[in-house]
């Protein structure tokens, strides 16, 4: 079964995520997420059936997926990893962790493992300032980190066991997998993980604290 | 007495407060019930009382935001709400969906009363996988409970990685389907927004402070901040300090109160120079560390309050290198449409990049200032604007830093022991 065979796209689901919208061209970007989903990346045919759904040219569809960073015109690794060299967590160690992962997986910002597994990026700021300095893989939050946790991190990632998120869900997703979150699914892991961490948490505990 | 008003995030430490269950036993859904009830001018009325003004950054007035809409005019109406957080520093929206997704929704629901739409959007940043499991989640726990669904609708829309949704207008056009490019104003979007629909944008914050505004009323809200900045906000700390998180204060606290309460800049060292409301806004300096952090107090003193999210730095950090890094985020975000931006943030990347090596020149100082001058204010959107901020003002308060990049023929700092790791990188 290729990857790149459209059948695999499944009709029902892509007109559900159409159906959400007044106007159907407002779904080009879940349904780009949901190419994802099956692909592991848009692939030409993802752009030819996205367009054929909505009725609009397939350069319409390309200039959507060429302009946002999260959608991939090559494979990804099954875990994709983010290391944030925004300021502030490159200056608190995020670029000390970059540094040392594209060394430690002999690869260089956007690329690959040749075991498909892992890829790397550096990312732009997360929303998660007070936890720097922040790695994400499929976009779940790995906070607080070190060169020896993210280290651990891309390892068991490779052996096919990485550790939890750390405000995520109890397990981390595979690229796959988290695109379909991502393009609207459901995967009824919701109510999995920490409602907040600790500095999320912080102010709230001092003011109990009368301070 | 504390100096901290916690109202959003009051029940975050609960285990599971982002559930249905969790909102409801705090009173949840109460306000939009109050809400639905009454007449829609009354809703708006009562927003614009309370003096909430925006809290995505530029602090426009809520209510009269709603206000704007026209009335009877037998148009689709539509609230957006901006969930796009990605200003550098930012970082309050989504600890605030992650922990409770349900006071938004809820505040979509009396916003869409109020300015008569039937139809809300969440315009979520793709990045963060778990906060749209859980907005998602919510999202569909409110339509079981029958709170959406029966007049009013609100649709999740993912993003997919580009820093300049967050401006209303590129948002717009996103959530339309298309590049996410800035418009031309006017039209405004309270005219022509969304389909070309009278359309509200508002933040996450904005929207998600509205129930308890319904709920104890505009004075209570009036009650806290100061003259002309209402309300309570979260405040984001980050960086070298003790202990960094969110803060929610009644407006006006300042960095000095905050950092006592976050045990202070990082042991052993001292504060070098700091952002207000994220990377946009001109840097502060210890200087400023008792500007009272309002609307008023931080333009006052030649910044902006921006998103609140208070960057800290210390004396190890080198502040050419942090204001390249930002700059070389602008390049990379900048849309492409508007030449200004496009051209002019690449030229300052390329001097900055020859500064922060020793390879500029004293000269180099002034042609970024001119750099600056010419993108100020020449394109649709204040992306470019935002970029010339750390600029600017990191020339105004540390000239001698930059020049001794130059004499030194390179950085004098040690990136080393700016980590939160130093002294363990070496192995």
């Amino acid at each position: 079964m290729s990857l790149n065979n459209p059948s695999n796209l499944n009709d029902d689901v892509m007109q559900s995520i159409i159906k959400r919208y007044p106007r159907s061209r407002s779904a080009i970007m879940p349904l780009l997420h949901y190419v994802q989903s099956i692909s592991g990346y848009v692939t030409n045919e993802g752009i030819e059936k996205i367009a054929k759904l909505l009725d609009i040219e397939t350069a319409e569809v390309s200039a959507v997926a060429t302009f946002y960073t999260q959608y991939k015109r090559k494979p990804v690794g099954e875990y994709h990893v983010g290391v944030c060299t925004n300021t502030l967590c490159a200056v608190m160690g995020g670029d000390a962790i970059f540094a040392a992962l594209k060394e430690h997986l002999e690869i260089e910002n956007d690329g690959v493992t040749a075991d498909g597994k892992v890829s790397l990026e550096h990312i732009e700021c997360n929303a998660a300032c007070d936890y720097a300095p922040v790695v994400m893989a499929n976009w779940e939050f790995y906070d607080n980190q070190t060169i020896e946790s993210a280290k651990s991190l891309v390892d068991g990632a490779r052996a096919g066991n990485p550790p939890a998120p750390t405000r995520g869900p109890n397990r981390l997703v595979t690229y796959k997998e988290a695109s379909a979150v991502l393009a609207g699914l459901d995967d009824g892991m919701a109510r999995e993980g920490l409602q907040a961490g600790a500095p999320t948490l912080l102010g709230l505990k001092l003011s109990k604290e009368g301070k | 007495m504390s100096k901290l008003t916690p109202v959003l995030s009051a029940h975050w430490d609960e285990k599971d407060s982002f559930t249905i269950e969790a909102y409801t036993r705090h009173g949840g859904y109460q306000a939009a019930k109050k809400a639905l009830a009454m007449d829609p001018d009354a809703v708006i009325q009562m927003v614009k009382d309370s003096g909430l003004r925006g809290r995505g950054g530029a602090g426009f007035p809520t209510g009269m935001k709603w206000g704007f809409i026209p009335q009877g005019d037998d148009k689709d109406h539509y609230l957006v709400v901006n969930a796009d957080e990605s200003e550098p520093g930012t970082c309050k929206d989504t600890p605030l969906l992650m922990a409770n997704p349900h006071v938004l929704i809820e505040g979509c629901i009396i916003a869409c009363h109020a300015i008569r739409a039937k139809r809300a959007f969440i315009y979520i940043r793709g990045e963060v996988t778990h906060v749209v499991r859980r907005v998602n989640a919510a999202i569909a726990d409110a339509y079981k409970a029958g709170h959406l669904g029966d007049g009013i609708d609100v649709t999740l829309h993912i993003g997919a990685g580009a820093y300049i949704c967050g401006e209303e207008t590129a948002l717009l056009d996103s959530l339309e389907g298309f590049r996410g490019q800035p418009r031309l104003r006017p039209p405004f979007p309270a005219i022509a927004g969304l389909y070309a629909r009278p359309t509200v944008v508002n933040n996450v914050e904005s929207i998600s402070s509205v129930p308890a505004i319904i709920t104890n009323g505009a004075e209570w809200y009036q009650s806290m901040g100061t003259e002309k900045s209402k309300g309570a906000t979260l405040y984001s700390l980050s960086g070298h300090v003790n202990n960094p998180g969110q803060f929610e204060a009644p407006l006006g606290i300042t960095l000095r109160e905050i950092l006592e309460l976050a045990g202070g800049v990082r042991n052993g060292h001292k504060l070098k120079f700091w952002t207000p409301g994220g990377s946009s806004t001109p840097l502060f300096t210890d200087a400023h560390l008792d500007i009272a952090l309002d609307y008023e107090g931080v333009s006052a003193a030649g910044s902006m309050l921006g998103t609140k999210a208070l960057q800290i730095f210390d004396e190890t950090t080198c502040v050419v290198r942090a204001v390249l890094r930002w700059t070389e985020f602008y390049k990379h975000e900048s849309c492409g449409k508007c030449t200004p931006c496009r051209e002019g943030t690449w030229w300052l990347v390329q001097i900055l990049r020859d500064l922060e090596n020793g390879t500029g020149t004293e000269a180099d100082l002034d042609k970024l200032l001119d750099l600056c001058d010419n993108i100020m204010g020449r394109s649709f959107c204040a992306l470019g604007d935002g970029a010339t901020s750390p600029i600017t003002s990191s020339i105004k308060y540390f000239r001698d830093e930059y020049i001794a990049h130059l004499t030194q023929g390179g950085c004098p700092f040690d990136p080393v022991k700016s980590t939160i790791f130093a002294g363990a990188v070496a192995q």
